[in-house]
């Protein structure tokens, strides 16, 4: 049963163009997907690692720049009179470009954030998110600021047997951000169920405890930033690629709120709860919206945040798993202990 | 120096508001330990509720603002009551996620009543700026640092002076002793919510008339206050009240001589600096034993 | 006659502030290979300060801490441990929230081999070195009399198997020194003895010990030689039929409180 259940999803997930011919349901499907990688990401860090940040969005836009950016090209010129120039490079290598950035970034920002614990590294991601939305509003030689960057080229790739394709076409984007989808989540898994991610998960519990063995908290709290942020960044340059259009509006507060949600109603910590929250809140616009206004679809986003919150803390998979399990034998003896209420404070 | 002065001047004024939010949140975020992203939230509906008393009921505009803080204390003490206390012993993350929720619920219902057009509120006061010596400064201006110094003041005495005050204080040096001592946590927690996210109203409510009021006015007046209670130190008053006058000056300074874009990134630098380098804030006192 | 190589752990004039409290004030002992020292003192003589500061947990005010030839000042707890110094907790003493065997896991953490890359790309490395920790952890728990909960949650264990898991979790770390803090807290008579066994059996493996307690018969059966804390000074120092008879020790512990006649 347990070997059926992947190959079914990726059945699933491969064959979603077959049977979603609507190319507007497509699209929310890919925008979701992308978003979807990005809350992955993000479980990384929050649900395995056990830190809130709320900053993520920042390596997301980072990547979405930098990888338009290098396909772009830009013109910069630099305080001390240097000129930067750069010439646009295919849109491929800007994945790369994305990826490596944000990891960068995710490296520094993690390195300075982790230096405080607790509400006050959330306010410290908060601010390194709008520091990085500000310098892209207002360094227009480099992003253009709210005039955004605009006719971002799509990647072409050399495929055997077809020669270089663009990906203009939906269907093949939407091949291209499951593969990497899928990609990310074997990662991930990989990284959680070893030694490393043994020790993310010991430091998230108890950082004394886990220090008193031996493990090296920053180092793994750093580590699972930067492979986090580029996780995110990877995302990011998909989506630039895909809408074609970027402006600093992608640092908004509100889109890191979008993934946490998607990541703590699915269930933090678990490996499929980012998809659950995404695969949620990504297409319940499409449905709420033919009935309510913008605002009201976030007060119902707001409303369901503390909903789950109350009801469901660990999230809608964990709850899933439990119900599975009273189902199957009397007494569930499952590795992941669920808590059944918000977890107490130890001082 | 003429500009400078003027500079100095705004900042003055500025700071004043600044300080009440910080104190607001410090409050909050020193005794009850929340991290609160509704603050700024109280402070938009503050100068929304000006606005509605005013514009649509008619309401004397010197009448509306003490109801506006009114207002802000009762909606504060409702947030803490219904959200706040059954997760009293909770994780922060779980806390955090809940103000972000009554956050984004409470932006977009504003949102939703009043559209995203920017409103204007009217005041009684004449339009001609006055002038003293070379600095220009507006009657409405004046009035708002002249009632945001007296309700700092007031917060001063009601922490200094006041049994609830003491509670307060009590609370915030050691929870369990004070419960011990026979001070009624949850209630002090309700009270401090509301207190806190009324000085948040009021800031709401006196800069409402000087800048315009939209939906989205509440989440850089959060941040700042974050900004603030670091700047000044957990639960540090003092601090709260020199930290806003400190970073209004910083804006003030850096928009006017360095870049305007770059005037809300202010905060978040200090924020950033401040936290990297000296976390326990500007002015820390003597930390609290236990 | 002891020379430098016979000395484990030294502690060398140690003293800490808190304000203008003062915790522990010139504390000066030493211990020995292959010892077991009991640490005993009444509450708040400063017993978990020292195990604060030896472990790295905490930084004295003036002092130092010499592990063998290596000084400890400024060495970050998991820096401390990987020297081959390990210290157990008495309160949240194991991850709850994982299974007994997760938490073996998790302190064999630095005899893993694998690195990233390793696990990224699923090279054979990284279940070669996943078997042998598997294979170590069973060992432990084999050790501690614990494999039969291999499976369940740390958190649903009785108390007196968490502490000794706390003491498994330890092991996995490959101590050469083990600092227990007070490990039968909390036990009932059959558990402690279990405890006390296991004590002995990582004694004899050749691993140094020093532990703080309360439990006077434990202490005094287990240790070879006994330390005795008050208001932050050592005021005794011997093996345990002495400490027992020592008329400071006594009037520290019954003495508290009441005035001097």
């Amino acid at each position: 049963m347990k070997r059926v259940l992947p190959l079914f999803w990726l059945l699933v997930i491969a064959t979603v163009p077959l049977w979603l011919r609507d190319q507007y349901f497509l699209h929310v499907t890919i925008t979701t997907a992308i978003f979807i990688i990005a809350a992955m990401s993000l479980n990384l860090l929050l649900g395995y690692t056990g830190q809130l940040s709320l900053g993520h969005v920042a390596f997301f836009g980072i990547g979405a720049y930098a990888s338009a950016l290098t396909t772009l090209g830009f013109n910069v010129e630099l305080p001390g009179g240097f000129a930067v120039v750069h010439t646009p490079w295919p849109a491929v290598v800007g994945f790369v470009m994305a990826v490596i950035i944000a990891g960068l970034s995710g490296y520094a920002i993690g390195k300075l954030s982790f230096k405080v614990r607790g509400a006050y590294f959330v306010i410290v991601t908060i601010s390194f998110a709008e520091v990085t939305r500000l310098v892209a509003l207002n360094w227009v030689e480099l992003t253009q600021g709210p005039l955004a960057l605009t006719n971002i080229p799509p990647y072409t790739l050399w495929i055997p047997g077809i020669g270089e394709y663009e990906f203009w076409n939906k269907t093949a984007y939407y091949y291209l951000v499951a593969i990497i989808g899928v990609l990310v989540y074997v990662i991930i898994k990989r990284l959680v169920n070893s030694r490393i991610g043994r020790a993310m998960i010991a430091l998230k519990e108890n950082e004394s405890l886990a220090s008193s063995v031996g493990i090296d908290v920053t180092r793994y709290l750093v580590l699972a930033a930067v492979v986090s942020a580029a996780m995110a960044g990877a995302a990011g340059s998909l989506y630039a690629h895909y809408v074609k259009i970027i402006d600093p509006d992608i640092f908004l507060f509100i889109y890191t709120v979008t993934m946490v949600i998607m990541v703590i109603t699915g269930g933090k910590g678990t490996l499929a709860g980012p998809i659950v929250g995404g695969v949620i809140f990504g297409f319940m616009p499409v449905i709420v919206r033919s009935f309510a206004a913008p605002a009201v679809q976030w007060i119902l986003y707001g409303a369901l945040m503390i909903v789950i919150v109350f009801v469901l803390p660990q999230g809608i998979v964990p709850a899933i798993e439990r119900w599975a399990a009273s189902w199957r034998r009397p007494r569930a003896t499952s590795d992941a202990v669920v808590l059944a209420g918000p977890k107490v404070r130890e001082e | 120096m003429d500009e400078l002065l003027q500079h100095l001047v705004n900042a003055l004024i500025l700071g004043s508001t600044y300080a009440l939010l910080g104190i607001g949140l410090t409050l909050i975020f020193g005794i009850m330990r929340v991290v609160n992203f509704t603050h700024g939230e109280l402070y938009a509906l503050g100068a929304y509720a000006v606005f509605f008393l005013e514009v649509s009921l008619g309401v004397n505009f010197f009448l509306a603002l003490v109801l506006a803080v009114i207002i802000g204390c009762a909606v504060g003490a409702a947030i803490e009551f219904v959200l706040l206390r059954p997760l009293l012993d909770a994780d922060i993350d779980t806390t955090m996620l809940v103000m972000i929720g009554a956050w984004i619920v409470m932006q977009n219902t504003e949102l939703f009543y009043w559209g995203g057009v920017s409103k204007a509120i009217m005041t009684p006061f004449p339009d001609e700026p006055l002038q003293v010596g070379p600095i220009f400064v507006s009657w409405l201006r004046l009035f708002v640092l002249v009632m945001a110094l007296i309700l700092i003041g007031a917060t001063y005495v009601l922490i200094n002076r006041t049994k609830l005050g003491k509670a307060m204080r009590a609370t915030f040096q050691d929870r369990d002793t004070a419960a011990l001592m026979g001070v009624n946590i949850k209630g002090i927690y309700t009270a401090t919510f509301a207190i806190g996210s009324g000085l948040a109203a009021a800031a709401g409510a006196l800069l409402g008339p000087v800048f315009l009021v939209t939906p989205s006015m509440g989440d850089l007046a959060s941040l700042k206050a974050f900004a603030i209670v670091i700047l000044g130190g957990l639960g540090n008053i003092t601090g709260a009240t020199l930290g806003g006058f400190i970073l209004a000056f910083v804006e003030e300074i850096g928009a006017g001589y360095i870049s305007s874009g770059y005037r809300d990134a202010m905060g978040f630098l200090i924020i950033i600096i401040v936290l990297l380098f000296k976390p326990t804030g500007l002015f820390a006192r003597a930390e609290r034993i236990g | 006659m002891t020379t430098q190589a016979d000395i484990v752990l030294s502690i060398e004039h140690v003293t800490v502030h808190f304000g203008g409290l003062i915790a522990i004030s010139d504390l000066n002992f030493e211990v020995r290979e292959g010892e077991i020292v009991g640490l005993i003192g009444p509450n708040g003589a400063g017993k978990t300060t020292a195990f604060n500061v030896i472990t790295g947990f905490l930084k004295p005010t003036s002092g130092n801490v010499r592990y063998r030839t290596t000084s400890l000042g400024g060495l970050k707890p998991h820096e401390i441990a990987r020297l081959g110094l390990v210290r157990t907790f008495q309160r949240t003493s194991v991850f709850q929230t994982n299974s007994v065997f997760q938490n073996v896991l998790i302190g064999l953490h630095d005899r893993g081999r694998s690195t990233l890359w390793d696990t990224l790309l699923a090279l054979p490395r990284e279940s070669r070195s996943e078997q042998e920790l598997v294979h170590d952890a069973n060992e432990i728990l084999q050790l501690v009399g614990l494999e039969q909960r291999a499976s369940e949650p740390a958190g649903t264990l009785p108390y007196g198997e968490q502490r000794l898991l706390g003491i498994a979790l330890a092991l996995a770390a490959k101590p050469s020194m083990l600092l227990l803090d007070e490990p039968v807290s909390g036990m009932n008579a059959s558990e402690t003895a279990r405890c006390m066994k296991l004590v002995e059996k990582i004694r004899g493996s050749g691993v140094t010990i020093l532990l703080v307690e309360h439990d006077m018969p434990m202490v005094m059966k287990v240790s070879d030689r006994i330390v005795v804390l008050n208001y932050g000074r050592i005021i005794a120092e011997g093996p345990p039929e002495a400490i027992q008879n020592d008329p400071e020790v006594i009037r520290a512990y019954l003495g508290q409180g009441k005035k001097r006649a």
